[in-house]
């Protein structure tokens, strides 16, 4: 295989909107399969950054590289339509809100972009989304509509929607925070399921469990920076800054 | 009142009913060609185009139809453009229409959550891909009925064209009570035939409304 060490590369991010800055000058890598969690309070600008991976919140300043390959490119806008729409293909998202298609099936939901981008038949796309559905526990519900379904089934969904791309990355937008308590974990069980897969994950997320049970190395941020970084046994466990355990703190008793 | 008269007149209104069906429907092909343009415009990236689409939009609704009329009819010899009234009727109307289906057009387009395109680009489909197969099925849903009262009021406004005399309903109503002296009878004539058409019109759309959200 190629090089590991670096397979997602974020050099000096910087974000502003006029005179507020989300992110001050984060840099950060992960490597090919590694999975990475993003903590922190609202506002901390963690979302921003995950954004900021497949450009849908262009960063200020800074390089995103994947694979060798930089997302943010300066280009003409026609080129980087081009380049950024090749590059957002190799890039999974899940968010918060599903943003399943709600005039399309659950089948034509999956099949859509592979049939628009990488020529598939329909026949072809059609066995794509079987395996992707069965995959994530949603095959009975192929033809259903999004409307039809409960919120941690829409959210398997668009994760099948999602890997029917076949993508080298997948970036989650705090999955299971818009979740009622009893469906979050279906979700989990997914998402570990591509943990035992090795994809290479970048998650933001509110759930400390989760991120502790599944996360290979976890970033506490703050305030556009990232305050603390280490595998989670660490950062959960014995946090050497005070904000991460003020944090911390203030969470589990939230939790209670 | 004078039935007996109004059931003599009654056929040549009839006629000049489908003159005004005929407007309604060429007016109502423009209008929305010219919203779909206008939205376009009103939502491109380049300034100038969201420029022109405002202008257009802010000029048409800001002047009554019928001085667009007349300017367009009266006003267009001296500057080069001549038009017959049916033609003037028909492109001053569908203009003018067409300002108001912009903004309708353009609502429909943006109430549709952003996620559903943030969404989309993250599959990488391209900007256009994520116009046309994801956010203009949503929204063609939701503009039908706003559409619907857009055409209700198009049909209406083509009234305005007997001020430039193109012979459909009003004129024709107008012309015979220079003859009958009778204009309640006429006026009501004419009033019922639009009942009509805006009748089967709106019966039109809402079928099209039911249609559009089954599937």
């Amino acid at each position: 295989m190629t090089d590991t060490s670096d397979f997602v590369r974020i050099e000096h991010a910087q974000k502003s909107f006029g005179k507020l800055e989300v992110l001050k000058d984060i840099s950060l890598t992960v490597e090919r399969g590694q999975i990475v969690a993003i903590i922190g309070p609202s506002g901390s600008g963690k979302s921003t950054l995950l954004r900021a991976i497949n450009d849908l919140d262009a960063l200020t300043g800074g390089e995103i590289w994947l694979d060798g390959v930089q997302v943010n490119k300066t280009l003409p806008h026609r080129q980087y339509e081009k380049h950024i729409n090749e590059m957002r293909q190799q890039i999974g998202m899940v968010f918060q809100h599903f943003n399943l298609f709600p005039h399309l099936t659950v089948r034509e939901n999956v099949t859509m972009a592979p049939m628009l981008l990488k020529d598939l038949s329909k026949a072809e796309a059609n066995k794509l989304a079987e395996e992707q559905l069965d995959h994530v526990g949603m095959l009975e519900r192929i033809e259903y509509y999004p409307s039809q379904l409960s919120g941690g089934q829409k959210q398997r969904v668009a994760i099948a929607r999602a890997l029917a791309m076949k993508p080298k990355l997948m970036l989650f937008d705090e999955a299971t925070s818009a979740l009622d308590p009893e469906l979050v974990d279906e979700v989990n069980q997914v998402m570990k399921k591509l943990a035992e897969d090795h994809m290479t994950m970048i998650i933001v997320t509110h759930e400390m469990d989760f991120a502790a049970a599944v996360c290979d190395r976890v970033l506490f941020m703050d305030q556009g920076v990232v305050v603390e970084e280490g595998p989670p046994e660490v950062v959960f466990k014995n946090p050497v800054k005070d904000r991460t355990r003020e944090f911390l703190r203030k969470h589990i008793e939230g939790a209670k | 009142m004078d039935f007996e008269l109004m059931l003599k007149v009654y056929p040549f209104f009839l006629e000049a009913a489908w003159l005004t069906i005929l407007l309604s429907v060429l007016t109502a092909i423009l209008g929305l060609t010219c919203g779909a343009l206008g939205a376009a415009a009103r939502l491109s990236r380049f300034r100038t185009l969201r420029f022109i689409g405002a202008a257009y939009v802010s000029v048409i609704r800001g002047t009554p139809a019928l001085i667009q009329l007349f300017i367009l009819y009266f006003g267009g010899p001296q500057i080069g453009i001549q038009l017959d009234a049916f033609e003037a009727g028909v492109i001053g109307l569908g203009v003018n229409a067409g300002a108001y289906m912009t903004e309708t057009i353009r609502g429909a387009i943006i109430t549709i959550d952003k996620g559903q395109g943030e969404a989309a680009r993250t599959l990488g489909l391209s900007q256009w891909q994520a116009m046309y197969k994801v956010i203009l099925p949503q929204s063609a849903r939701l503009m039908i009925r706003p559409l619907g009262v857009n055409i209700n009021a198009l049909i209406k406004a083509t009234a305005l064209v007997a001020a430039i005399s193109v012979v459909e309903l009003t004129y024709t109503a107008q012309r015979y009570i220079g003859s009958t002296y009778k204009p309640f009878e006429m006026f009501l004539l004419a009033g019922i035939l639009y009942m009509i058409i805006i009748y089967v019109a709106g019966r039109g759309i809402a079928w099209l409304d039911r249609k559009a959200q089954i599937t």
